[in-house]
């Protein structure tokens, strides 16, 4: 069976979607589904583990051999992809059971349907990883994003309605610039499969039409990714999101927007079209630069702790717009660290705010008050998660720093090296914000709550661990980040 | 609706037909143009015409609830079943070729058309479903 695994990787949890569906409300759908996210992150580590032995795996869909037929192809970038969103997405799931049950705006007998629409987002953020067909990137960024807009919508803020409408008009504009990106793309070339647009791009590259695909695909997945400016649909959708969506989401939607720009950009534009004749840095790097520094400030001045969380993410694609735009083999590390080191500390912070709104029920600061002693596992790893964010030694978070700065430094550009140490100062006020109102406040009388369940602490502590360990082991989140990045720029073994 | 006999009459006499359409245009998708999604549509659209000319509870009472909404699932299931077959088979996902095992291309019509089955099924489920979810809002 292991040479069905790419397949497997996207089939396993398009199965289970239609079955929870079918399944009777109850503990069974959360199990179902749960097994299979547990089998998508068994599935996504035997891959890793068999490309970093042997090099690319190649599968192609119903026998039919590329370029014709779909390919998938997994190479080192994609197997690391694909363990970073299946991880987040079985801790996600074991956390988000107690969220369902009692957190979320569904009756108890469309609860399933939670699932369903999370299986399928799962699918297809895996199948846009997984594949090595362009068309095929965009059927499934469709999957994906149309699961996410629904699963938005259920938070128990009614204007989780109008950031779901927001992001599906914004998100729709994304994928229909991909779109024609992508029709561009097969019109001058007459072929869909990444590695042959690789090979026949060099020969046409230079007309009005492959560069308005370029153009097309720039706009087009900076949307997705919610580079800024482009991200004013992400704020609202993930303040008002339920909590273990927004988990999900921040931590892997997003990213696979990153890795889909890195393929099209890398592998197939190639990095000289993209960065020596298109100077796609020039202009990725002031956004990036203005991304971190207006989203951190901007995050400094929130009142809703979510809200603050949402506008430090775009800081940090900031930071990863900001290592791709090095064009070198550590800033691509940088970038490619950070995708899976944010997921860990965003992961982390947001299921620590959703134990919090759990008991109080809302996550504004003024309610945070005295929550440090009240809730102090819970508090705990939102410290931690927050010490990542700021990038302290021995956190996941200080690695891609590290990376980022070393590769800043390594073309001279000292400014951004110290603009980078500057704007994790200010994450450190945004952060201090929280832990001071959560330990040196007073908590206001009569507020009888206590820890929040194991239920939820155990994932929520999974991830703040994982912060820890990747901050001291870093063979995967820099080892094997640096092996993709040397893939994605051609050099290296 | 009621008074409106003329209507009432010709949906009947229509309704049929489009369905008969809807079935020529799933099952002969692999020699001409068509397929499981436009046979889903036109297979929906046939009963939203039912619905509006007589009524939502007689469309009711024709289709329960709950039967397309166990379509959705069951052709997403028909679809990556088929797949998974011609991988317990020794063949890919979706390699209809080994599904007879004296002609792949005996196979090959046999995958397509369960395949498309699948897709006409999930399609006219969600269609049917969306307009129940719009035309029973507020009941």
């Amino acid at each position: 069976m292991t040479e069905h695994l790419p397949a497997l990787q996207v089939v396993v949890p398009l199965i289970a979607a239609p079955l929870c569906a079918l399944l009777r409300p109850g503990r069974a759908v959360w199990l179902l589904a749960m097994a299979t996210c547990a089998l998508c992150l068994l599935i996504a580590a035997l891959l890793l583990d068999q490309v970093l032995a042997r090099g690319v795996i190649s599968y192609a869909m119903g026998g039919w051999p590329a370029p014709w037929g779909i390919e998938y192809r997994v190479d080192v970038a994609n197997a690391y992809m694909l363990l970073v969103v299946a991880t987040i997405g079985a801790v996600v799931m074991a956390f988000a059971r107690t969220v369902v049950e009692q957190r979320i705006r569904l009756p108890a007998s469309k609860q399933p349907w939670f699932y369903t629409t999370y299986l399928l987002c799962l699918t297809g953020l895996l199948g846009m990883i997984v594949t090595g067909d362009a068309f095929n990137v965009f059927v499934f960024l469709e999957i994906s994003s149309l699961s996410s807009y629904v699963l938005i919508s259920i938070g128990r803020d009614r204007r989780a309605l109008t950031a779901a409408y927001q992001y599906l008009i914004m998100g729709t504009i994304g994928a229909t610039f991909i779109l024609i990106g992508i029709g561009f793309l097969y019109v001058m070339t007459g072929t869909l499969n990444m590695a042959d647009l690789t090979a026949r791009l060099p020969a046409v590259a230079d007309t009005r039409t492959v560069r308005a695909a370029f153009a097309f695909l720039t706009i087009g997945i900076s949307l997705k990714l919610a580079l800024f400016p482009l991200h004013l649909w992400l704020p609202n959708a993930y303040a008002y999101a339920p909590s273990a969506v927004t988990a999900f989401l921040a931590a892997t939607a997003t990213k696979v927007a990153i890795y889909v720009l890195l393929r099209f950009f890398f592998t197939i534009f190639g990095a000289q079209f993209s960065f020596g004749t298109m100077r796609l840095d020039v202009i990725l790097l002031p956004l990036a630069l203005a991304g971190i520094f207006s989203a951190s400030v901007v995050a400094i001045f929130q009142t809703n702790v979510k809200r603050m969380l949402a506008y430090s993410s775009v800081a940090q694609i900031g930071y990863m717009i900001l290592g791709i735009s090095l064009v070198s083999v550590t800033g691509l590390t940088a970038a490619i660290s950070h995708l899976f080191n944010h997921a860990l500390m965003k992961g982390t912070l947001f299921m620590a705010l959703g134990c919090v709104s759990f008991r109080i029920g809302a996550v504004s600061l003024d309610r945070l008050a005295g929550v440090g002693r009240i809730m102090p596992w819970t508090m705990g790893a939102f410290v931690i998660g927050g010490l990542s964010l700021i990038g302290v030694p021995l956190t996941a978070g200080f690695v891609s720093k590290w990376y980022l700065i070393l590769g800043a430094l390594e073309r001279g550009w000292w400014p951004v090296a110290l603009l980078v140490l500057l704007t994790s100062l200010l994450a450190v006020v945004y952060i201090w914000r929280v832990v001071e109102t959560a330990y040196f406040q007073p908590a206001p009388e009569g507020r009888a709550t206590g820890e929040a369940p194991l239920a939820l602490l155990a994932p929520t502590w999974t991830l703040a661990l994982a912060n820890l360990y990747f901050g001291l082991d870093t063979s995967l989140n820099a080892g094997v980040a640096r092996r993709a990045a040397e893939a994605l720029l051609g050099v290296g073994p | 609706m009621k008074q409106y006999s003329i209507l009432r009459l010709i949906t009947k006499l229509l309704l049929p037909l489009i369905l008969l359409f809807a079935l020529y245009v799933q099952f002969h998708g692999d020699f001409g143009p068509g397929g499981g999604f436009q046979a889903g549509v036109i297979f929906a659209a046939g009963f939203v015409l039912y619905a509006l000319v007589y009524g939502l509870d007689n469309a009711r009472r024709l289709m329960p609830t709950w039967l397309p909404r166990l379509g959705i699932s069951l052709g997403v299931l028909i679809y990556a079943g088929v797949g998974v077959a011609g991988m317990l088979l020794g063949g890919a996902f979706l390699d209809y070729g080994v599904l007879d095992p004296h002609d792949p291309v005996h196979g090959q019509h046999l995958g397509i058309l369960l395949v498309e089955l699948g897709v006409g099924i999930t399609v006219a489920s969600v269609m049917i479903s969306i307009f129940h979810a719009f035309a029973g809002r507020g009941r």
